[in-house]
Formats: structure tokens, C-alpha cells, sequence
């Protein structure tokens, strides 16, 4: 068993009825962990609490119970630090300024120089570079983002991203708007950018100095080797198909709460879809495949 | 190389901006229902500059007593606006965001209304009681615009702002006639405050304003990067690392100092926050690193040359500097939500 990076422990989102003074569970009581170069995907129907996973690890909603990164809090963490730990691909993106394809990547070097006074190290614009060269954007590079069709605009924050660098993505239905040439590629490239070693960071080191809470898994020292990928992918996926396919390990959610949480022949059985999707989706994948077989 | 491109100006097109600026202010020194020669003005500048006693002629008492004082107020405040406007409709993402259109100026008026009516001062410094209203009444207008903002539609789309805006100036302004009723004796000069203008500027007044700009200025200037991850989302802000609740609260509190001392000293002069970015955006592009330092340019060479053509257009006769700039705004305003809505 590899590191686990990412550990969520009871995690519970509310939020308020208008009717009265009680709440009602987005997420309930979710426990799962992510370890180092895993791709975990995360599956269940529309408002299963999908995105409310993604949108808590990002930080940017209140929530009970307890995530952590090696074993110390997210909430400990300063916004910079975060962003070198997570890159939180959205569901969707609106534009409202022409800002250029560049200018928008480039803003996923943020962390690295996050005061006027930090040097800007000198990688910056190779890491830039990097990253519109692995999503297709070299050419149309200073175009705006606003003469981009919803692929393309996918595309360039996912340079963000890469750019960025972070040691895990966290992409909340990363296929939106690609075509399947793209999702092939996407998915190719994630599966790449995953086996490739993390970049070593003072926060690692940072972080054996900071006190951890007993209860939560630690790192063997052992482990400490640069060799070892410290890098992991969380998606939010709709397509069963890719979940199978890409998944090393699948979150299956319904109504709030944890269904299934395993490698993706253990969740995605055919019991636990039909109860959870109210149909035969197996029988529903085969119909949709069969008609590809040749003659 | 391209990819050692710079996304800031070069000091030599920050040179150019500035030169701009100071050919535009000397312009509108010599000219008013009074033309003064060029070189006689040049001559008063170098005798005040070198400190050499000036001739007693009119043209130096015009120059030095009335105008000078005058544009630097307008100069400045023009800056600040349209470095109040940029930052707001980057922050919020959205172009049709100002001290005007949110109704913060409007907010600012009210304060330093009340503290006319109220006869609210501070000891030993004439305009600070105005000031000090004005400026906790603009922050308290953002707040409550934002909040209400927020919790009716989160994406703060134009609709949403332009409507709250409006309703907000409405109820403030229904206020502020409330207070014009009750404070008779004091009418005249709280009516200015909704007017907008600089006329009867002091040096003191110029030295408060660059004061404030000199240090809220390089507070927003500072932000350029912050605000160009707003700009494209407060999700992506915070995904990139940006600590969006400091940065957004350090903007506020700027913006309302900034726009609580202009209003202070100029009344509510509408929509230089709005003109200028929009204007200034069509050439450098959104990139606040280009946009903010050419806003603080651009919005003082625009409300110099309002502040002209206010002077000369019914010359003897005097504008308000706010009816020529919401002339101008209202028309950018439409052009930008017709935009925006395609």
C-alpha cells in the first residue's frame, strides 16, 4: 500500500430548509482516502453530493468533520500552500474579460510568487510553456478566452492546472464539454502526468516539522524516497465506462452518503448500480456497446 | 523572446502616460473663461517650482490661486475613481460594477450629508468630520450592496448589480432628501455633495487627496494579480491560491476610503469608475497589471477634461463636474450592457 495523501474522515455538509429552523444532509458522514498515485474516481447519480465532495477539499464550503493532506488539516493550510497541495478543476467556466490564453495559464503560477516581492522563479514560463504544449494550446495562445468554444476554454484551465503543478488534481467532471478525441487525450494525459514523480517541496519538509494529530495516518519514513509518485487524481465522473476504465479505486455515492468504496469491479457490481441508479445499467452499457460490434 | 514577454508596462510607456497627464493639466490650467498664454503659464510654473517670488499679475493669481489647486483635485480624484472603478469590476467580475452604479457614492454622499446636518466635526481639522462619514458610509454601502448581492444571486450577475444598485441609490437618496428637509439651513451645501464639483479646491485638499491615492493606490496596484484571478472568478482565485476573503476585504476597505475622501472633497462625481476602465481596457487589455496603472492616468486626464469642458462649455456660466461625466456615463453604460447581454 502506497502513502495516503488525502484523508476524509466523517465528512457532513447541511444546509438550511427555508421552512424551518433544521437542516437537511448534502453529505453525510462520507469516510474515504486517497493514496499516493491512485486515481480515484468518484461516481453516483445527479445530486448524489458529488461536486459537495470536490467543493470541500477545494475549501470553499463549511463542513463538518475532517480532511486532511499527510495527515494535518487542510484548514491549517495558508491559500498558497493549498495550491501548491490541490488544483480544483470546476464543472464549468464563465468568462467575462478577453483575457488571453496565456494570461490565464500563467495565473496557475500564482503560488509561486504570492507577494510582489517574491522572485519569480525562473522555471515560470517553461512550467507555462509545458503545460500549453501537453493541452494542445501553443498555437492559440494569445487568443482571447472569450473566442473559445467550451472545450478549448476546458482545455486552458486545465493548463491552469498543470501549470499550477499541485500534487493532486481534484476535477469535478473534467470531460465536460471535450469531444472524445479530447477525452481520450485527457485521460491519457492524466494517467501520464500521474506516473511522473512530484517535484520535491519545502512544504513536505515543512509538514514533518508541524505537529499532526495522533489519530491520523503518518507517513513511513521509509517512503520518503523522491522516487516515489507523490502525485494523485480525484475525479468526478459521470461516465461509468471511464470510472472502470481509469479508476485505480471508486467512490460510489447516492443521496449524501458512501455506497461503495473500492477497487472498480468490487463497486461497480451490477447490485449496487441497479439499486442506486434504479435500472440495469449493465444491461444498458451492453445494449449501447453492442451495436459497435462489427457486422 | 516571446516567452520572456512582460505582462506590466515598460517604465518608458509609464513615462509616456505621465507626460500625457501633465501636458493635459497644463492645457487646462491655461484655459477657462479666462485664457491664459501658454508660456505665461510655463513661466508661473518654473517661478512657483524654483520658488522665485511671482509677478503680481492676474495670470499668476489665476493660475496659482484658483486653477492649479483646482486640476490637482480633479486630477487626483479622477485617478482615484477610476482606480476605485477598475479594482470594483475586477473584483466582482463584472464591467458595469462602480461607486456609482452600486450606489457607494451615493452612500458617501449621505454620510457626509448627515455630518453637515448633524454638525458632526473633528477637532482641529475642518473637513475631516465630512471625510470620516463619508467614508464609513461608503464601506457600509458596499457591504450591504454585496451582502444582498450575494444572497441573491451568487454569480453577481450584471442584472443583479445594475438592480441593486439602482435601488439602493433610490433608498439612500430618499434618505438624503429626508435629511435635506430637516437641515434647511444647511441646504446649499449639502445639495453640492449630490451635484459633484471641484470648484473652490485648496492645496489642502490636493494634499489630502494625494496623500490617500499614495498609499490606497499602491494597495490596489499591489493587488493586479488578485484582482486578474477575480476577473476570472472568485473559484479560480481561490484555486490558484489567492486568500480570496483577505484580498476581498482589503479591496473594500480601500475602495471605501478612496471613494469616501473623494466624495468628501468633490461631492459624488458618478460614473469616472466606469467611463475610465472601460475606455482604458479597449487598449491595454483586461490585465489589471496594464489596466490599474493606466486607469490612474487615464481617469485623471478624463475628469480634467470634463472638469474643462464643464467650465467652458456655458462659460461664464459653470457646470457641475457631475452632470458632464453621467452625460458621458450614461451613454458608455448602455454601450456596455448592450455588450454584455450579447
Amino acid at each position: 500500500m502506497m502513502d495516503e495523501l488525502l484523508n476524509v474522515q466523517s465528512l457532513t455538509v447541511r444546509v438550511p430548509i427555508r421552512s424551518g429552523a433544521s437542516s437537511r444532509a448534502i453529505l453525510d458522514d462520507v469516510n474515504f482516502s486517497l493514496a499516493s498515485g491512485e486515481h480515484l474516481c468518484i461516481v453516483g447519480p445527479n445530486g448524489a453530493g458529488k461536486s459537495t465532495i470536490v467543493n470541500s477539499i477545494a475549501q470553499s464550503i463549511a463542513y463538518t468533520g475532517r480532511i486532511t493532506y499527510l495527515g494535518r488539516d487542510l484548514k491549517e493550510y495558508r491559500s498558497v500552500q493549498l495550491a501548491r497541495i490541490l488544483g480544483v478543476l470546476s464543472q464549468s467556466h464563465e468568462i467575462s474579460y478577453s483575457f488571453s490564453v496565456r494570461e490565464v495559464v500563467r495565473m496557475g503560477r500564482y503560488a509561486y510568487t504570492p507577494t510582489i516581492f517574491s522572485p519569480r522563479p525562473a522555471d515560470d514560463e517553461e512550467k507555462i510553456d509545458e503545460a500549453l504544449s501537453l493541452t494542445g494550446l501553443s498555437s492559440i495562445e494569445d487568443r482571447s478566452v472569450l473566442t473559445l468554444s467550451g472545450g478549448e476554454l476546458q482545455r486552458v484551465f486545465l493548463a491552469q492546472l498543470f501549470a499550477q503543478d499541485p500534487q493532486i488534481l481534484v476535477l469535478d467532471e473534467p470531460a465536460n464539454h471535450l469531444d472524445l478525441q479530447y477525452q481520450m487525450q485527457l485521460f491519457s494525459l492524466l494517467e501520464k502526468w500521474l506516473k511522473a514523480p512530484a517535484p520535491q517541496r519545502e512544504d513536505a519538509a515543512a509538514l514533518q516539522r508541524a505537529p499532526v494529530d495522533s489519530s491520523a495516518p503518518r507517513r513511513d519514513s521509509s517512503s520518503a524516497d523522491a522516487s516515489v509518485p507523490q502525485r494523485a487524481i480525484i475525479s468526478v465522473v459521470h461516465d461509468l465506462s471511464l470510472a472502470m476504465t481509469f479508476a485505480d479505486r471508486v467512490l460510489l455515492l447516492h443521496e449524501g452518503r458512501v455506497r461503495g468504496f473500492g477497487t472498480p469491479k468490487e463497486v461497480l457490481t451490477r447490485e449496487n448500480l441497479e439499486s442506486i441508479y434504479g435500472m440495469d445499467v449493465y444491461a444498458w452499457m451492453n445494449r449501447l456497446l453492442s451495436n459497435w460490434q462489427p457486422g | 523572446m516571446k516567452h520572456l514577454r512582460q505582462d506590466s508596462f515598460s517604465p518608458l510607456t509609464l513615462g509616456l502616460f505621465a507626460l500625457v497627464t501633465a501636458a493635459t493639466l497644463v492645457f487646462c490650467v491655461c484655459t477657462g473663461s479666462v485664457s491664459i498664454p501658454l508660456s505665461e503659464t510655463v513661466r508661473v510654473f518654473a517661478r512657483a517650482l524654483s520658488g522665485r517670488a511671482q509677478e503680481n499679475t492676474s495670470a499668476a493669481s489665476i493660475i496659482l490661486n484658483v486653477r492649479l489647486p483646482r486640476v490637482l483635485c480633479v486630477l487626483l480624484t479622477g485617478s482615484s475613481l477610476a482606480l476605485c472603478g477598475a479594482s470594483m469590476q475586477g473584483l466582482l467580475k463584472n464591467s458595469l460594477a462602480d461607486g456609482s452604479t452600486l450606489g457607494v457614492s451615493t452612500g458617501a454622499s449621505l454620510g457626509a450629508a448627515l455630518a453637515i446636518a448633524l454638525g458632526i466635526t473633528l477637532p482641529g481639522i475642518p473637513f475631516a468630520g465630512t471625510m470620516v462619514m463619508a467614508i464609513l458610509f461608503a464601506f457600509l454601502s458596499l457591504i450591504i450592496i454585496l451582502t444582498l448581492a450575494y444572497r441573491l444571486d451568487y454569480s453577481l450577475s450584471t442584472n443583479t448589480i445594475i438592480l441593486l444598485g439602482v435601488i439602493f441609490s433610490m433608498f439612500v437618496s430618499s434618505i438624503l432628501s429626508l435629511v435635506i428637509t430637516f437641515a434647511s439651513d444647511k441646504v446649499k451645501n449639502i445639495v453640492f455633495w449630490t451635484m459633484g464639483s471641484l470648484a473652490g479646491s485648496s492645496y489642502l485638499n490636493a494634499l489630502v487627496l494625494f496623500i490617500v491615492l499614495l498609499i490606497c493606490g499602491t494597495i490596489l496596484l499591489s493587488l493586479s494579480r488578485e484582482l486578474n484571478a477575480f476577473a476570472i472568478g472568485e473559484a479560480n482565485a481561490r484555486t490558484i491560491g489567492v486568500n480570496v476573503r483577505r484580498t476581498k476585504l482589503i479591496v473594500l476597505i480601500t475602495v471605501s476610503v478612496l471613494i469616501g475622501v473623494c466624495v468628501s472633497i468633490g461631492g459624488s462625481i458618478g460614473f469616472v469608475g466606469l467611463v475610465t476602465p472601460h475606455m482604458v481596457r479597449l487598449i491595454t487589455g483586461p490585465n489589471h497589471k496594464r489596466l490599474m496603472p493606466a486607469c490612474l492616468f487615464g481617469g485623471g486626464t478624463f475628469l480634467m477634461l470634463c472638469d474643462l469642458v464643464a467650465r467652458v462649455l456655458l462659460r461664464p456660466l459653470e457646470l457641475p463636474i457631475g452632470v458632464v461625466t453621467s452625460m458621458i456615463g450614461a451613454v458608455v453604460f448602455v454601450i456596455i450592457y448592450a455588450k454584455a447581454r450579447r
